[in-house]
């Protein structure tokens, strides 16, 4: 090193590396490292969430069944009230491609009904004889009213023309148990969701008024929650469904179970909101808030809220499945819905002797949408919850 | 351990108070009663002899009086038209539909409904303890993976459906009689083993239905809690010093998982007793389950309010118990806040 005196000016002796220095070198994010720390919150909960592959395909399912929901109409062969009574407790009708070896597109064999006095029951028999094809985006025999508003015939299938089409086979009144499920399904998904709605409301307002006051509310909460969540469910939800009067209209009734279900349920969220809350009120952004003059309502809904707003939906997407599970066993012993309202409990009411089992096993159908749903529920609950902390 | 015995007992008594009147508040939901729906059917039928008569035993069960006064005379604790007679003073209620009093409808069904529910306890525990214990060592096995699957499976499937195929197949390959609580040739039969023998053959099924959903539940959070507990400090400390794994894991985290475990059983007891009550229904066993749904189908409201009572009594002595055994299990329950400091 030489003393001559260098282009910074500097006093001898020390020395300056010409390159551009950034102080900040060490702390250079990567691009992906920036993108996570500017993304807000919902973005790393997606981000979280995404990662959790039986959960997203739990969701795309879960939405594929709710599209029944808006769009039953078309996707059920047959108008709702629609019987046919040459064919009562026809079995699953299967659906062909091939006629004698030759390629015809989807079709159906017709069922020939025939008594069978010895054990007293319908027996079918295909007429392989006549294949009979299905039709598509077609329009069909009968109208229907879209959402009791529009009348309209379109349908995603038809059956064929002076045919049927039952691939769930039919009840004793000759329904077809297809379209049975899809308008089913309008129901039994629903209640779920609204009862969810109520206990949510309820929760919140419980579980955020004992949270934040703390004292006498919170120790009143406690008290009613704990016996609340002693009480064991089913006994009850039976009892307040056989109070609903049988003079009221199904759309009543059904209301009146979702607010049944609904009822007993918010305790646990309750429960969770306020634990939350206790923890929360202690961070400094929330004293903050309170030196300031904030009112109670808007520390809680603005400052607190959203930092436990991802766990209230998790736990209640948690808690939809037994509300489903509910509404289906209400239903299935005569309780709940009645018909003319048709919800997956409703058709399993029919299915409720071992006769069914042995004989009519299609007529059971109902269970396997009912345990597709509660499991896709249940995975897509454990995928938000995993992902509802995303600081963690 | 006898002062928080007799504190956790006390407690009960208001909760039950509470409940009692939750549940009278249930009962009496339904627009009339069992009576007053009577005196119109015979009104429409022109039988004024038998109107007097009604009218008689509505005054008699005090079913005139204001709400507030039903319930205390319901409970016995204001007098009715003959005195104090309630549930206090161990009058159950009328049964108006059988034309009974309540216990003689009920109390044959009560000793099979407590039987029923604790053996589905017992099953809970006897499956999902080691199951919990094996799925916690063995994170991420197959077997692991299996008994996950299984669990939820177990949620998913509704009780009543997974009875009716449980009874169907019992039927078919082992030649248990369908329904009820033991084959019909005991039905009038005295005591014998034989007899036992069909009654516990006759329990496994609904056993198994009850308990599915609950075993899945414990086995979940057993192996939760004990995976906790395993990635601990001083399990590691435990393996070097050479401790072999069956002793290291009975010896401590185990013991740590063990609480919440039992704990559980709060939780656990409504589900079941929820479960048994449908399960008996679609299985016709001889529980309070079928006769809860009759009462409440033709609003028999003193039957009724029995059973929601008796129930609900149920899932409190079983929590009792729970916290009974919780107290055993860990000092720091049992002699309270103070051994904190």
């Amino acid at each position: 090193m030489t003393n001559a005196p260098d282009k910074t000016g500097l006093p001898p002796g020390h020395f300056v590396d010409a390159a551009p220095f950034d102080p900040f070198v060490a702390e250079a994010l990567t691009p992906e490292q920036e993108r996570y720390y500017q993304a807000g919150q919902w973005q790393i909960i997606w981000w979280r969430f995404r990662r959790h592959k039986v959960a997203v395909w739990s969701g795309v399912l879960l939405l594929l069944f709710y599209l029944c929901v808006p769009f039953a109409e078309f996707i059920a062969p047959y108008p709702r009230e629609w019987r046919d009574n040459d064919l009562l407790f026809a079995p699953p009708q299967a659906i062909h491609l091939f006629h004698e070896g030759q390629f015809l597109g989807p079709f159906v064999y017709p069922q020939v009904a025939s008594v069978d006095l010895e054990h007293l029951q319908w027996v079918y028999t295909s007429d392989t004889s006549r294949p009979q094809k299905l039709r598509f985006l077609c329009l069909g025999e009968k109208s229907y009213q879209f959402w009791g508003l529009v009348p309209g015939r379109f349908h995603l299938v038809c059956p064929p023309e002076d045919g049927a089409f039952n691939p769930l086979g039919t009840d004793r009144l000759g329904r077809d148990v297809l379209t049975g499920l899809v308008y089913g399904a309008r129901l039994s998904l629903t209640v779920g969701l609204i009862g969810v709605a109520i206990s949510i409301t309820l929760g919140m307002l419980f579980g955020g008024i004992a949270g934040y006051f703390g004292g006498f509310a919170d120790a009143t909460l406690q008290r009613t929650t704990e016996i609340l969540k002693s009480l064991p469910e089913l006994p009850l939800w039976m009892a307040l469904s056989a109070a609903l009067p049988v003079t009221w209209s199904p759309v009543a009734i059904y209301f009146g179970i979702t607010i049944i279900l609904g009822l007993l349920d918010w305790p646990g969220l309750a429960r969770s909101v306020r634990s939350k809350l206790l923890a929360l009120r202690e961070e400094d952004y929330a004293r903050a808030a309170r030196l300031m003059g904030a009112s109670p309502g808007r520390i809680i809904g603005r400052h607190l809220l959203p930092g436990f707003t991802s766990h209230i939906i998790a736990s209640a997407t948690l808690s939809i499945p037994s509300m489903i599970l509910g509404e289906t066993a209400l239903s299935f012993l005569g309780l709940g819905l009645q018909r003319p309202a048709v919800s997956w409990g409703v058709m399993l009411n029919e299915a409720q002797n071992i006769t069914v089992v042995t004989i009519y096993p299609w007529l059971m159908a109902p269970v396997i949408p009912v345990i597709l749903v509660v499991l896709a529920f249940n995975f897509l609950g454990d995928g938000l919850r995993d992902a509802a902390d995303p600081y963690r | 351990m006898g002062r928080y015995l007799i504190r956790r007992v006390l407690t009960m008594i208001p909760t039950l108070f509470v409940i009692s009147f939750l549940i009278f508040i249930v009962i009496e939901l339904p627009p009339g009663d069992f009576l007053s729906n009577q005196i119109l059917l015979l009104q429409a039928s022109g039988e004024q002899a038998s109107i007097a008569k009604v009218e008689f035993l509505r005054h008699e069960f005090a079913l005139d009086r204001p709400f507030l006064e039903r319930y205390l005379i319901w409970i016995g604790a204001w007098p009715g038209a003959n005195g104090f007679d309630g549930l206090l003073e161990g009058n159950m209620g009328w049964s108006f539909e059988y034309q009974k009093p309540v216990l003689e409808i009920v109390g044959p069904t009560l000793p099979l409904t407590i039987l029923l529910n604790f053996v589905t306890i017992v099953f809970v525990y006897v499956v999902s303890f080691p199951i919990g214990i094996y799925s916690a060592t063995r994170q991420y096995s197959w077997g692991d993976y299996g008994f996950t699957l299984l669990g939820y499976l177990g949620l998913a499937i509704p009780n009543f459906l997974m009875a009716l195929i449980l009874l169907y197949a019992m039927n078919r390959w082992f030649g248990i009689s369908i329904g009820g609580m033991m084959a019909p040739e005991y039905l009038d039969a005295p005591a014998s083993m034989a007899k036992a023998g069909s009654i516990a053959a006759h329990l496994i099924v609904p056993t198994i239905v009850i308990g599915t959903a609950g075993t899945a539940g414990m086995i979940r959070r057993l192996r939760a809690n004990l995976l906790d507990e395993l990635h601990r400090q001083y399990v590691t400390t435990a393996r070097a010093k050479g401790l072999s794994e069956g002793r290291l894991l009975m010896k401590y985290p185990l013991r740590m998982a063990l609480n919440p475990f039992v704990s559980d059983i709060g939780s656990l007891i409504p589900s079941l007793v929820s479960g048994s009550v449908i399960v008996s229904v679609v299985m016709s066993l001889p529980t309070v389950g079928p006769v809860l749904l009759g009462a409440l189908q033709s609003q028999d409201q003193y039957l009724a309010g029995f059973i929601l009572l008796f129930v609900a009594l149920l899932t409190l002595v079983g929590m009792l118990v729970s916290d009974i055994a919780l107290a055993i299990l860990d000092p720091r329950i049992r002699l309270g806040s103070g051994a904190a400091r």
